[in-house]
């Protein structure tokens, strides 16, 4: 049944991410002006938070889907703030996830402990992921692979114990000749210049790698399949398909900022007198001022945007292919959280841009939204052709 | 519990309203629009999908089917998908009969709803919209005085669907400082109906205006009784009905375009091979996909009886906003194509211009 209301226990599990949410917030401002430090993994606070903190209740089959609520909570953590977490959970990076999806067991058991970070973009090639210059190539006189190229924007770069990488083995390939290589910290060859200095999301975890004759064994190659398959892109696909759930979880992160601007904007334009009528039609407009006609519309947008998330990730729960929808969510947000912040700037003008207030840094934070995870353009490209019933070969 | 999923029996009437919107609605869309009239027969058509004597109850001589929003709201999208004006013809019925369903009192029921559970096409209708400049259906200046034992409204009402031959009007007005809403027969002293206005877009239909030179109306006439009824949520109503009907029409120009850019051949290959168009296309699909979101939990919301002022009103300007945006997008595709007659997009263009402000005209 189409419905969209949260139950108790819903509400129960939200209510403790803004509690957290509320509390990481304060850290905000403090992290993002000490952009080269690394934010801590616990806050001072988090010890007395958890211990007087109620069990929270066991979700059941007549509670939101896990998905839906993975998104709806990730609304909520980055509602806080994007970087700073009251105690940031215990998981992996995304080259676990690779790891989990193309490593042999053998490789699974070795490396499964560690944190990966995942290593695509290169100072040269972003959206499209066959233009890879990063080399392997095999010495077969002592069985290991020679990697040489440049790697950037790598998330939780610099906290992780090792890296997933995309290298070619075979530029004239294409996409074919595109292979996961796993490299751990320490190895001879690997550089981790910095962490780098970026728009937004400062204190997150971003790094750039430098890969100089560096020299991993024949055996680190993921999957350990050193053939080149003719045409077929299936190894290619298969990644693409990981981002079924990162596409809606991404447009979600960014609408959790989305919402904290617009929440902050509302707080302020109530204490100033404005009035929200959403009783009026059509013709209401003479009834509103231009600031509330301007927000309330910016709202709309939030709450579709929102909804677009909730819909693909809902299908991704029922098992349902949602390749179309990951590209339409994460497009539609990426767009709309670029408008809702630069918009509520603009509603409340000085106060805005101020460093006094977060409103500035949530407009540079969510910035990324339409940039990483495939930019908006490579989400309307996927969406072109699926409407279109197009190949690639037919429109890029 | 957040889903997203329509139930079976949802799917079957989305089918069903397509194959019908296809077959009866489509054909006859642009025949309508310039002869400014729907035929008869196609009324007596739709009378016999049961739109409104379906959720009537049993005792009324309905089929005492659940009431039920979201299916109201699919349905509606899948008969704008055929055409707007033919749509609206089609769930007119609705307008007056489902407000008494939802608001009326027991002896209102007992009178109204049996006139709209016959062998052929009744309907009253909802005098909503105003004339004038910024007119705001939530304020009406019409206003109603209470005289003794009855009460008398004086104003002006816009764009009456079927104001032609409604046998009842919904009229809503100002009584102090509540919004009211009134049963008035067409035969009501002090009432004059239009001829049917000329429009913009949804030519098909007939719309007339209402003038109230001090209608009087009995303590019964108001809805609700006494205690009077809650108005806005008629209007939310009308206003979700309103939002499903551009959601069809953004899909309908969405859908025409697509075959057009493939097969239209510029600079020697398709002009969807271009990103221009493509990359248009891709955000009209975007577009059209958010705002059903926002359709579905409008209506999900009223049906559940939860407060849905705002979600109304976010459905219902956002679907305003992006029909508009894709009907202007859909004549750009077409290029000159998109500005003669011999295609719909025009048409729709029309048409989204002229349902963006339009209040009361169709219920879900």
């Amino acid at each position: 049944m189409i419905d969209f209301r949260l139950t108790e226990t819903d509400q129960a599990i939200l209510d403790r991410t803004r509690e957290e949410a509320l509390i990481a917030r304060r850290y905000a401002r403090e992290f993002d002006e000490r952009e080269s430090e690394m934010i801590p993994d616990t806050l001072p606070e988090a010890e007395e938070f958890y211990a007087n903190a109620a069990p929270l209740p066991k979700p059941g089959p007549e509670d939101t889907p896990a998905p839906v609520m993975m998104a709806l909570q990730a609304m909520g953590s980055y509602w806080g703030d994007y970087s700073v977490r009251l105690k940031r959970p215990m998981r992996g990076g995304l080259g676990n996830a690779a790891l989990g999806a193309a490593g042999t067991d053998e490789q699974k058991e070795k490396w499964g402990g560690l944190l990966l970070s995942m290593a695509i973009t290169e100072p040269g090639c972003g959206s499209d992921p066959s233009r890879v210059q990063t080399t392997a190539v095999l010495d077969e006189e002592t069985d290991e692979w020679v990697i040489n190229g440049e790697k950037i924007f790598v998330t939780t770069g610099i906290r992780a114990d090792g890296v997933v990488i995309w290298a070619t083995i075979d530029k004239s390939a294409g996409r074919a000749g595109i292979k996961s290589f796993l490299i751990e910290k320490g190895t001879p060859g690997f550089e981790v210049p910095h962490k780098e200095k970026k728009l937004g999301i400062r204190a997150d975890d971003t790094a750039a790698y430098v890969f100089k004759d560096c020299r991993i064994p024949r055996a680190n190659l993921l999957g350990l399949d050193e053939s080149i398959p003719k045409k077929s892109s299936g190894g290619f696909r298969g990644v693409m398909k990981t981002f079924n759930m990162t596409r809606p979880l991404t447009g979600a992160m960014g609408l959790g900022i989305a919402e904290a601007a617009l929440d902050f904007t509302r707080e302020q334009l109530e204490e100033a007198g404005v009035v929200f009528d959403h009783a009026t039609g059509p013709g209401g407009l003479g009834r509103l001022s231009a600031a509330a006609d301007r927000f309330m519309r910016l709202e709309a947008l939030f709450e579709a945007s929102k909804l677009t998330v909730l819909q693909c990730t809902w299908m991704a729960g029922q098992g349902l292919p949602n390749n179309m929808e990951s590209s339409i969510c994460k497009a539609h947000a990426g767009s709309a959280v670029r408008q809702i912040t630069q918009g509520c700037i603009e509603i409340l003008g000085t106060m805005g841009v101020s460093c006094e207030y977060l409103l500035e840094k949530w407009m540079r934070d969510c910035r990324i939204t339409d940039i990483y995870e495939g930019t908006g353009e490579i989400q309307r490209l996927i969406i072109a052709r699926g409407l279109l019933d197009y190949t690639r070969e037919d429109l890029k | 519990m957040i889903s997203f999923g329509m139930s079976e029996e949802q799917e079957l009437v989305r089918d069903a309203m397509r194959e019908f919107a296809a077959d009866a609605i489509r054909p006859i869309a642009r025949e309508c629009d310039e002869a400014g009239a729907i035929p008869d027969d196609f009324l007596e058509t739709a009378w016999t999908l049961g739109l409104t004597s379906t959720q009537i109850p049993e005792a009324f001589g309905g089929a005492g089917e659940e009431r039920a929003m979201v299916t109201n709201a699919i349905l509606l999208e899948e008969l704008a998908h055929g055409d707007a004006s033919l749509a609206i013809a089609a769930m007119a019925p609705s307008l007056f009969a489902n407000a008494i369903l939802d608001q009326g009192t027991d002896e209102q029921k007992q009178t109204y709803l049996p006139l709209f559970c016959g062998g052929s096409f009744a309907t009253g209708s909802l005098a909503a919209s105003e004339p004038g400049p910024l007119a705001d259906a939530s304020r009406p200046r019409t206003r109603a005085e209470t005289k003794g034992d009855s009460f008398v409204l004086s104003g002006r009402k816009t764009m009456v669907v079927f104001g032609d031959r409604a046998s009842h009007f919904l009229v809503t007005a100002a009584l102090g400082d509540d919004l009211a809403a009134f049963i008035v027969p067409r035969d009501a002293s002090g009432l004059r109906i239009s001829d049917p206005e000329k429009k913009m877009g949804l030519r098909g239909l007939v719309t007339t205006a209402l003038e109230l030179e001090r209608v009087e109306v009995g303590r019964d006439a108001l809805l609700g009784g006494p205690e009077g009824a809650d108005v806005l949520q008629i209007l939310n109503v009308s206003r979700t009905a309103l939002a499903a009907v551009m959601l069809g029409l953004s899909r309908a120009v969405l859908e025409y375009c697509v075959p057009y850019a493939k097969d239209r051949v510029a600079f020697d290959e398709p002009i969807a091979k271009k990103q221009s168009i493509a990359f248009r296309l891709a955000e009209m699909h975007i577009e059209q996909h958010a705002t059903r979101m926002l359709v579905w939990r409008a209506a999900s919301l009223l049906e559940h009886g939860e407060d849905a002022t705002k979600a109304v009103w976010q459905a219902r300007s956002y679907a305003a906003e992006k029909s508009m945006w894709i009907a202007d997008n859909g004549v750009q595709v077409l290029g000159g194509h998109g500005f003669i007659r011999e295609h719909p997009v025009e048409m729709w263009f029309r048409d989204a211009r002229t349902l963006g402000v339009l209040e009361g005209m169709v219920a879900i």
